[in-house]
């Protein structure tokens, strides 16, 4: 059962590049589909640029798609507005990528963690306090006491993203969208916050769309992953299966450009060339037609479509390799 | 024993802030073999981009070198012999500013940035030829500045344009051109590709590796990441709070780990490879270094921390040949 649909999800920004140009948009995220289940981490892998921050953005309502539906537990919740929103926000949250900007200076550990029960008027106060000390204490930061009154820049980089996490969870969401939650951390904290998330994920059986750009991670942290390029999901499998047999040539190539920490080791690097072309107003053409090592002429003709080529494997490519 | 570039002893520079001050490096030693990349690997703030400020001297106002000597084989820059080492830290500033460019160049984390906008990238870079090297002509320079395009892998015709015509790669392959323009001996990479997607980071890496066997540079490179530091490195340092924990070649380091940092901070990385192992993390975090903890600075940290550790600064000393350690346990308290 998918607890998260999307179905045709797009967002444009629009560009005025002339005055009195035909207005140019930016196709951040285009027609994109896929489907979570309930209790899956999800991996959204993918460059800077292509749209997966976006993506997260819309799955939790922050922005407003352009076009196609977005299904929460079976409704469509991509109209939205006013208190239906507020109430369909009881059972999303984000996490963001920076600590360092997305907690509010001026909130003490206790007033961050608490805002969320205040918007959502979640329980009494009682109830309030006893959900604040368990999120704390879920994430880590323990005794909760001692971090009542602390304000975020008396606290280090890990401690304030358990605090993100502790303001994320403390609601009893169903569905976590987090953004690069590790990125900005130091290389000794990351492991400790990735298996803090996991730790959550089965305690709580939350689902969990994990935004990165680090495949590795994902790998680590995720059931299945999806890559997405230029706003464009180029493939869909089973982590495993991802990593082990990628069919889109973009895949291939993204991984074979991780680094291995063995000095022995030769990686066999599949080159591509040149550079991502613009998302404002693409071409109907593969979109990873113009860095593609082994594209033939329909690849101009006609974009791709994510097709299922192996049972749970969708890859959009007209020549997956097999 | 090959060539020494580069030897430095007993490295202490601290910087100056209201709370104290930070000892960013404490007591630091290392060689840089000629031809060769050695790679300093370890958290921010754990002195790694310091040790390149300084050898550059380049360090902001509050920063105090509290001794230690930097040998740079460099004489000729000087007016002296080619193989007479000059003590950089001892260097008056106009002698300095000789070694810089000449003897060590540098690209800074996030030099892409670094650019100026409204000049063409191809003129900077002729500029800093003028600077550094007043008899070359113009002509000369524009022609080397051209090969050195082909170099790091961009069409010379890119001379001509402006930075923001430029991709954030192009921009950092133009810094790197920039910093081998003068023929440096030696040539420090801070962090050249962290800013970097995963695709042209690996360009990025593999252009500096070709350039590195090619031109037989001697260069350090520093990251935080352990991955890339396996990529590029003949020999590496483990840096934590200001002092280097583990130095070897790469191969030893990474399949015999000797310092319980250097085995937490691999166990830390997921990797794409093999098979799916669970992480460890090292619990706690790096320490503030106004104030770091007394003996082994990473004994709050450690899993294996005894008594000893508290109270007795370990000794930083080779346990088999060329493979130095600064633990008490033998072989890394395992």
């Amino acid at each position: 059962m998918n607890l998260i649909e999307i179905k045709d999800l797009s967002k444009f920004f629009p560009v005025s590049r002339k005055i009195f140009a035909r207005k140019s948009y930016v196709h951040a995220v285009d027609e994109v589909s896929l489907g979570i289940k309930k209790g899956e981490v999800f991996g959204l892998v993918g460059e800077s640029g292509c749209g997966k921050t976006t993506t997260g953005k819309l799955l939790v309502r922050l922005m407003d798609p352009t076009g196609g539906a977005i299904l929460f537990d079976g409704k469509n919740v991509s109209g939205l507005k006013g208190k239906k929103l507020m109430n369909f926000r009881k059972h999303v949250q984000m996490i963001f990528q920076d600590p360092y900007e997305s907690l509010n200076p001026r909130f003490t550990v206790h007033g961050s963690v608490k805002e969320p029960l205040d918007i959502q008027r979640i329980g009494d106060r009682e109830e309030r306090e006893e959900r604040i000390d368990s999120a704390l204490r879920e994430v880590g930061l323990t005794p909760p006491e001692a971090y009542y009154g602390r304000f975020p820049h008396e606290l280090s980089g890990g401690q304030r993203q358990r605090l993100s996490i502790a303001r994320a969870m403390v609601t009893n969401p169903d569905f976590i969208v987090a953004d690069e939650p590790t990125s900005m951390l130091d290389v000794s904290i990351r492991a400790g916050i990735m298996n803090l998330m996991l730790k959550l994920r089965k305690e709580l059986s939350l689902t969990c769309l994990f935004v990165t750009h680090d495949l590795a991670a994902a790998r680590y942290m995720c059931d299945k992953i999806a890559v997405m390029y230029l706003g464009k999901l180029v493939e869909i499998a089973e982590t495993e299966e991802l990593i082990g047999s990628p069919l889109h040539p973009y895949t291939r190539a993204l991984l074979s450009a991780v680094p291995v920490p063995d000095p022995t080791f030769e990686r066999k690097r599949i080159k591509i060339t040149g550079h991502v072309s613009t998302p404002i107003d693409p071409k109907e053409e593969c979109r990873f037609l113009p860095r593609c090592p082994c594209s033939r002429d329909v690849c101009k003709e006609r974009q791709p479509d994510l097709k299922e080529v192996r049972a749970g494997h969708w890859v959009a490519c007209h020549f997956p390799e097999r | 024993m090959a060539d020494k570039m580069l030897e430095v002893k007993e490295l202490k520079m601290y910087f100056q802030t209201k709370k104290g001050y930070v000892k960013a490096i404490d007591g630091v030693n290392f060689d840089v073999l000629k031809g060769e990349t050695t790679g300093f690997v370890g958290e921010s703030g754990c002195g790694k981009t310091s040790i390149g400020l300084t050898l550059l001297r380049i360090l902001p106002d509050n920063a105090e070198i509290r001794g230690g000597e930097v040998l740079f084989k460099g004489g000729d820059l000087l007016g002296d012999d080619i193989n007479e080492y000059v003590d950089l830290l001892k260097l008056s500033d106009t002698d300095a500013r000789k070694i810089k460019w000449k003897g060590i160049s540098m690209v800074f984390q996030a030099a892409m940035n670094a650019l100026n906008p409204v000049y063409k990238v191809g003129d900077q870079i002729v500029e800093a030829i003028k600077f550094h090297e007043p008899d070359v002509t113009k002509e000369e320079s524009r022609e080397r500045v051209a090969k050195l395009f082909e170099l790091v892998g961009m069409d010379p015709e890119r001379m001509e344009n402006y930075p923001h015509e430029f991709s954030g790669g192009m921009r950092q392959r133009a810094v790197i051109a920039m910093a081998l323009s003068t023929h440096p001996k030696m040539i420090i990479m801070d962090e050249p590709t962290t800013a970097l997607d995963v695709i042209v980071q690996d360009q990025i890496m593999n252009e500096i590796k070709k350039i590195q066997e090619r031109l037989k540079m001697t260069m350090i490179y520093v990251s935080h990441d352990i991955s890339v530091i396996a990529e590029v490195s003949k020999r590496m340092a483990v840096m934590y709070a200001g002092r280097i924990v583990e130095y070897a070649d790469a191969v030893s380091v990474f399949k015999h780990p000797l310092h319980p940092y250097t085995k937490g901070l691999m166990a830390s990385f997921p990797s794409i490879r093999g098979e799916l192992k669970r992480l460890e993390g090292i619990p706690g975090e790096p320490p503030n270094l106004v104030d770091p903890p007394t003996g082994c600075r990473f004994h709050p940290r450690c899993p294996y921390a005894r008594e000893i550790c508290k109270k007795k600064e370990p000794k930083y000393r080779e346990i088999s040949t060329n493979h130095w350690v600064a633990c008490h346990a033998e072989a890394g308290g395992v």
